[in-house]
């Protein structure tokens, strides 16, 4: 597979499931640098994020223009959100987050369930 | 419980794991907003975390701007696309196609290997 091709579809399907379901796009992003464009981790990690801040705006304006907003819950998770940022990078230093992580994933996959049935 | 919501989403950024795959289904769950509110939250609540983290990256030229660039250009394409498509859906409907992508997410967080990542806040 060309590297342009390579490119492109990492575009496209980053940018339609983000703006599809929102979230996602560095999920996607992430391991598709490191294992397509063998990018080193840090790399895509860096790169993800400048991908993805344009794509979001995008996806926003147009979630917002279609009236799908409500700027008080809105506020509100942002404001738990700065809290929590600084207390998870904190909390990165001291404890690995492999534990974590799994009970996240399992979280991930009951919620899912819950919203599928 | 909004604002705890906010909280651990922020804690789960703030460790590399996408907020959003925490925050989304929370609050769906906690708060029952329709789909598309809970979506439009964490696209908003990514914008700023993603603007400091940003300046942080290229400041410290971690970021690769050749790689960037022409996946921009294509997934500004795939947002709008994506993004129209779940404006044209029920909620109960994108709420169940959210589901299934979480699924896999999960499961995939579940068995991958876990590596040395660093730290950066991924939508």
């Amino acid at each position: 597979m060309s590297k342009y091709i390579k490119l492109m579809l990492i575009g496209l399907v980053t940018g339609l499931a983000n703006g599809l379901f929102g979230s996602g796009g560095g999920t996607i992003a992430v391991p598709a640098m490191i294992l397509l464009l063998k990018k080193e981790d840090h790399i895509a990690h860096a790169t993800a994020i400048a991908v993805i801040l344009p794509l979001t705006v995008v996806s926003a304006v147009l979630y917002i223009s279609n009236s799908f907003i409500d700027w008080g819950l809105t506020v509100k998770v942002i404001m738990g959100g700065i809290v929590g940022g600084y207390i998870g990078a904190k909390l990165l230093a001291k404890c690995p987050s492999r534990i974590l992580r799994k009970i996240f994933s399992l979280f991930m996959i009951a919620a899912a369930i819950r919203m599928i049935l | 419980m909004l604002f705890l919501i906010g909280l651990v989403s922020g804690i789960v950024s703030g460790m590399g794991i996408g907020g959003g795959t925490i925050l989304i289904p929370a609050l769906v769950l906690f708060a029952k907003p329709d789909q598309h509110i809970a979506q439009s939250v964490n696209l908003i609540f990514f914008i700023p975390t993603a603007v400091v983290a940003l300046i942080i990256h290229i400041k410290n030229r971690r970021i690769d701007f050749k790689t960037a660039i022409p996946i921009v250009v294509f997934g500004i394409l795939g947002a709008f696309i994506g993004s129209r498509f779940a404006i044209k859906l029920p909620g109960s409907v994108l709420k169940k196609y959210f589901g299934v992508f979480l699924l896999i997410l999960g499961i995939y967080e579940m068995i991958r290997k876990d590596g040395k990542k660093s730290a950066g806040s991924n939508n």
